[in-house]
Formats: C-alpha cells, structure tokens, sequence
C-alpha cells in the first residue's frame, strides 16, 4: 500500500510533482463549485488521537473536495479514553470499509506503526505525530515558499533560497518535515532557538546553526519561519520563563522592523502572539500565514488524490 | 539404563584439553581420558563448560504469569545451557520480603531446571524510599545476597549509601540499575542525532553514568560491594575501569543484547527493539566488547524480560520495554566475543558461569568441571551457524533476533547430574 508518513518517502521529483499537483487543485478551491469526482464512492477516515481542529479540518475538506466520504474519530470521549488500543481501533474502523487513515497522534512513529504492521491494509497519511514528522505541513510550507518567492506559475525546486526556522526545534515535527522538504528541494536553511531546544544532535539536520537570534536574522534570509512555543516547556527546564523567551528569541515588532521588506513571514500556527511573534509580523503583508492555510487544503488534496485515485507510490 | 551414571566422552574443555567426564549421583566423579564402566554419551565435537549462571533474569512469576512463569523461564534458562538463574525482585507481589523470596526459590526447585535464586529488593515495594526486609531475605531459605531494584533506580544517595552498607553484614551486593530518572522523563531510546529525527525523547548516557559514578564512590566511602546492572555505554565503562584501578569493590554486567544490537534498530519504531537501557551506537558496542575481554566488565547477564504480545503490537511509545534472551545469550557471547577474537573459552566460562556465581555467592555453581563439584554442565557446539527461529520455551516472543544468524548451538545442558536438555531439545523432566 502506498502512504505519506515522512517527508523521507519522497524524493525530489516526485516532492516537486505533488507541488504542482497542489497547485491544479488550487484552481478547484477557486471556482464556484469546489469539487472533484476523482475520490467519489471511496472512504477516508480521521483518525485524530490528538486534537487539532485546523489540521482535521483541512484533510476533511480536501478529501471531501474530491468527493470522498469522510468520517472522523477523535480520541476524546471515544473507545480510546476506554483503554482501547491502537491495533483495536484502527482494525474496528477499517472493518467499516474505510481506504485511508489519516492519523495524527501524540506518539512518534505512529503512523509507521499502522502502515508497517499486519493489522491494516489501508493508505496511511501521517498528519503529524508526536515530535517525528507532519509531512504535508511541510509540502504546504513549499508550496507557499514557492509561490510567493518564485512566482505562481513556477514548476520548480527552491534552490538559492534561504529559510530560517526559528524556535522550538527539538520538539518540532513541523521543523523536521521543512528541514528534510526544503534542503530536499535544494534551499538552505537555518536554524535558530536556545541550545535546550536546539540540541547538537539537529546539526545534521540543517545547514547553520545559531544561537543568537538577532545573529541569524542579519544573516539575509528569505524565509523566516517561526514556530510554536509551548508554554509547558517552562516546566522540564528548557527556558527561564515566558518573557525572557519573548525577549530573546522572539519576532517582536523591532525585530521584524529591522528585516528587508522582501523577507517572507511564516508561522505553521497557532501562534502565541506577544510570545514567538508580534502582530506586528504576522498581520503585515510580508506574512504568509494565511496562505499556509489556504495552501494546506490543496496539498492534501493532492496527496490524497495521489494515493488513493492514481494509486502510485509517492517515491 | 542408569540415568544418574553416565560417561561424556571426547568433550573438549575451555582449556582445550580433551576429556572424558563420567557423571554419578549428581556429581562428578572422574575427569580423565577413556573412561568406561557406565553408558557412554559421544561428545566429540563439543566443548564442556561450567553450567551457565544468570544473574539478571525476570522470571515474573509471582504477579505477571502471563508473561512468564517461573516453569516456562527456567526450561529457557536450560535451553541456553543455563543451570542457574537470578530472578528480579520486581513481581507482583514485589519480592520484598522473606515469604515472596521463599516462594520463587520452591517453585524453582519444584520445576527442577535450574537453580532458581531469588533477588530481593532493595527497597519496599522498589518505593526506593524505604529498605526493604533485607536482613529476613537473608536468613530466609533463600539465601538471598543480591538486593536490586532493576527496572528501578535506587536514586537516591542516602537510600544508596545505607543499603551499601547495611548489606555488608552478611556479604550482601547492591546490584543497581543506574539510571538518573530525573534525566530519563518519558526516554524511549538513546539520545542521538537518530532520536532527535526520529522524534523519540532522548536517553543519555550521562543518565546511566553519572549514577555509576556516584555508586562507586558510595561503595569505596563506606567499604562495600556493588554490582552494577545492564553497562550501555563507553564512558560509563571508563567509569568502571576507573573504580576497579582505585581498588573499589564493583563488579559489572553487560548483556547480550548490548554486546551485538545497535540504535539503528529503532529507524521503524518497532517496539521490538525497544529496551532499557536503550540500545547504544556501534562505537558503544565496541567498548563493552573490549571491556569484556580486558576484565572491566565481569559477567554477561541476560536481563530476559519476557512481554505479552500485545505489549509489543503498538506504537513504541506504548510498548514495554525489554526483550527475551536466555536461549541466544550463550550464541551472542560466542558470535561477537569467540569469533572476533577477543576472548577465548575460559574467559567465556568465567563471564557466563565463575563471576556470576562468585557475585551471588553461590557454592553450588561455577566451581569448574572437577571431580567432586555437582554436574552443572553446559555442551556447545561450536561448529553450528544457525539462524534464530520463533520456536522458544519462553512463553513470551518479544526475541528482537529472530532470522539474525548466530553460531555455537546448546547441544546439551546437565543441572546436578539431570540432563535437563539433550540433543538439543527440552528434556520432561516429570518423565524421568
């Protein structure tokens, strides 16, 4: 069976490939009537074992864009907050005749878990899991990179563009799947946060290391990328506290001032604004947070069509 | 047939020489060439060794039959040519007190495989707060000598340093699982470029090192003996080679899996690899190996850890942690220690069978294949490569080296005198 559980499984034409597909799907998000039959007759389940409202609501339209049922399992107040295990629900809802998972759970590997095991035949999409991967946030963050930086019309890879990624990286599935994706798609990227949360071992992962954010940001990047602060971090030690976090590493208005007007904005939300980023940087109109959004029902669309309708192997 | 007085011809001893063995009444009572006057049992081919002694082995009987039974672990035990066991105090109820301790040693005699040695825990109920009826375990049938807490660390420094001491009394050994649990919140394997992309929480090795650390200066502060479980990494051999130069009493252990697996096992979150401590990188690997061979470390121990199958059919960080290993152990030592060229068959011996009965105490076992000692024996085929197969005594299947190749084969296994495996398959022992 076919699925999309890290950005690993690509490579960089078939990553290239889904971009351009997103964007003939694109099209159909901007007509009247936003549907496809391409999936009609077939079923997608969400399996949601952590909550994530955006992201559950994203895959929903997009399977349903191309006329796919859809049903969706959250783990709150379902057979799972009974003890049951992940073998029983996914066997359960795949004995009801569904084709595809779409999971996001709080455990690493998760997904790989399902997709490698003897108990389910069906496509598995990974929509993030624990602190390993959430590989469609990171197509949507190529395609958005993509088309506001090389143009709307463009079919290509990312090569001469420099992305930084600021924050939270040790946690970060979102980190992880735009490091592979991005440097996949031959841009440079960076990446910047205290040393507790960016750890030696994530050297591999990237291309620069800083530990000094106004450091990074004078270093002339075209992307910068914000993530998501956790406000429980504070707790295990890895930062003082919320104000010296805000104040060292955050994308506060003098900050986000001092950047070329060209540098794109971007945050995989939800944000804490005043904590990782001022309003300032995310309402201007250098943010492509909306866009991410936007960007995110079209990716998914295609790598559900991908998967399930063409039934190829992503690689 | 006389089944208590037989001759085992042609064996070869860890030494190298050639021999015949004649065994009656449970002991040994010739070593010499051409022996005749009882059945003679052709060995040609095979090398004798002390019956093996495991100091680390969870039995899980009482509280977890499910897993394990103190029957089923016992024929494993014999199977990997075992012919005494040390069984963890972490059950259900924990073997804290005389009356659980008493328990497993008559059931182990009952079920007649192997010695079966209870160890006692450290600390009630492995609270690690409070000790345990350490002194009662003692004076009980059982004899007990080993303290452990093993899937627990005794954290804390007082709670340590008294149990150290407290056991000096009677010639007791702390054999403690070091892991700083404040380091190790939520760990799943080992911290590394892998887990941080594989997005697993990272177990340093500091966390086990530093608590060696730590323990070997409790043990030489206040003059007593410690033993330290499960050794993963290369600077916490360092550690250890340090403390042995100053002239501590500490002893250590590494296991099978630890000698041979590496964390790139854990690339598909297969739970199968999922182990604490967490497997370690090859460089890691390499210098327990040579720790093995340059006397660091004393012992192999298995730290068997039997699961149900479902503990392990689900996403790693659910799963348990811990793998089977008596019926590989001796396999393992052969493949990544004999034929590398770092030890040779007395060495073997001493780490599978000597040391490990020397740390515990025990008379009966490792006392070498002499005239007088009980007929604890152990026969490999060294000769034999074969590939690891799911068929086990176990009643567990969590064997992370199913289809791995492996050389040196138990032919047979000898528990006072009892063949308690005979060409290669478990003897029932209710029929003889």
């Amino acid at each position: 069976m076919k699925h999309l559980l890290s950005i690993s499984d690509l490579h960089r034409d078939s990553a290239i490939s889904l971009l351009n597909l997103a964007v003939e799907m694109q099209q159909v998000n901007s007509r009247d009537v936003k549907k496809l039959p391409a999936l009609n007759g077939r079923t997608v389940a969400n399996l949601f074992f952590e909550d994530s409202t955006r992201t559950r609501f994203s895959f929903e339209l997009a399977a349903k864009r191309l006329s796919a049922d859809v049903v969706n399992f959250t783990a709150k107040g379902s057979s799972v907050s009974k003890g049951e295990s992940l073998k029983d629900t996914v066997q359960t809802i795949e004995a009801m005749g569904v084709e595809a998972l779409i999971v996001r759970h709080h455990h690493s590997g998760a997904a790989n878990t399902i997709a490698n095991s003897a108990w389910s035949k069906s496509a598995v999409i990974n929509a993030g899991d624990g602190t390993h991967e959430h590989p469609t946030q990171g197509l949507l963050d190529a395609l958005t990179i993509r088309q506001r930086l090389k143009g709307t019309s463009d079919k290509g890879d990312l090569s001469g563009l420099r992305v930084l990624i600021a924050g939270d990286i040790l946690h970060s599935r979102v980190a992880r799947s735009n490091l592979l994706l991005l440097r996949l798609l031959g841009a440079k990227v960076g990446i910047v946060g205290p040393a507790t949360l960016v750890p030696d071992d994530a050297r591999i992962l990237a291309d620069f290391v800083y530990f000094n954010f106004d450091e990074a940001l004078s270093d002339n990047f075209d992307v910068v990328m914000m993530l998501r602060m956790q406000r429980e971090r504070m707790n295990s030690a890895f930062i003082p506290n919320e104000t010296e976090y805000s104040t060292l590493w955050g994308l506060s208005e003098s900050r986000f001032n001092l950047l070329s007007t060209d540098t794109l904005i971007m945050h995989p939300g939800p944000m804490n604004r005043g904590l990782e980023i001022s309003s300032a940087a995310a309402d201007s109109p250098q943010s492509a947070i909306l866009d991410q959004v936007a960007n995110g029902v079209a990716v998914r669309m295609a790598v559900l069509y991908k998967l399930l309708a063409q039934e190829t192997s992503l690689k | 047939m006389k089944k208590n007085h037989y001759i085992l011809s042609n064996v070869q001893l860890s030494n190298g020489t050639s021999v015949d063995i004649e065994v009656k009444d449970g002991l040994i009572k010739t070593v010499a060439k051409d022996l005749s006057g009882a059945d003679v049992i052709d060995c040609s081919g095979l090398i004798a060794l002390q019956g093996f002694v495991d100091l680390h082995t969870h039995l899980r009987e009482p509280g977890f039959e499910q897993s394990e039974t103190i029957l089923t672990g016992s024929k494993a035990a014999a199977k990997g040519g075992f012919t005494a066991v040390h069984a963890m105090a972490n059950t259900m109820p924990v073997a804290d007190n005389a009356a659980v301790v008493e328990q497993v040693y008559a059931l182990g005699k009952s079920a007649g495989y192997v010695q079966v040695q209870p160890i006692g825990a450290v600390t009630l109920g492995l609270s690690g707060t409070q000790l345990a009826d350490l002194g009662k375990m003692n004076a009980s049938q059982a004899k007990v000598t080993v303290f452990s807490d093993d899937g627990k660390c005794v954290s804390d420094s007082l709670v340590m340093r008294r149990a150290l001491e407290y056991v000096k009394a009677f010639g007791g050994v702390i054999a403690q699982h070091a892991q700083d649990p404040a380091l190790t919140v939520g760990a799943q394997m080992n911290e590394s470029e892998l887990s941080l992309k594989l997005g697993l929480t990272g177990w340093p090795g500091v966390a086990e090192t530093a608590i060696i650390a730590r323990d070997v200066l409790l043990a030489e502060q206040v003059q007593s003996r410690l033993h330290v479980c499960h050794v993963s990494t290369r600077g916490s051999v360092d550690v250890i080679r340090w403390a042995k130069a100053r002239g501590i009493a500490v002893t250590a252990e590494v296991t099978p899996h630890h000698l041979l697996l590496t964390e790139e096992l854990a690339s598909e979150y297969n739970p199968l690899f999922k182990v604490n401590p967490p497997l370690r990188t090859q460089d890691d690997v390499l210098a327990l190996r040579e720790a093995v061979a340059d006397g660091t470390i004393d012992i192999v121990a298995t730290d068997h850890a039997p699961h149900p199958a479902d503990s392990k059919d689900c996403e790693w960080g659910e799963a348990a942690f811990g793998m089977v290993g008596l019926e590989t152990a001796a396999s393992i030592v052969k493949t990544t220690l004999v034929d590398t060229g770092l030890i040779d068959w007395v060495r073997f011996e001493e780490v599978l069978s000597t040391n490990p009965a020397k740390i515990s105490g025990l008379t009966d076992q490792g006392q070498g294949i002499q005239v007088g000692s009980f007929a604890n024996i152990a026969l490999i085929d060294p000769a034999t490569k074969f590939k690891v197969d799911a068929v086990s005594q176990s009643k567990s299947s969590n064997n992370p080296y199913l289809g791995m190749d492996l050389s040196g084969e138990i032919m047979h296994t000898i528990y006072r005198g009892t063949f308690t495996v005979k060409n290669s398959e478990i003897q029932n022992l209710g029929a003889n």
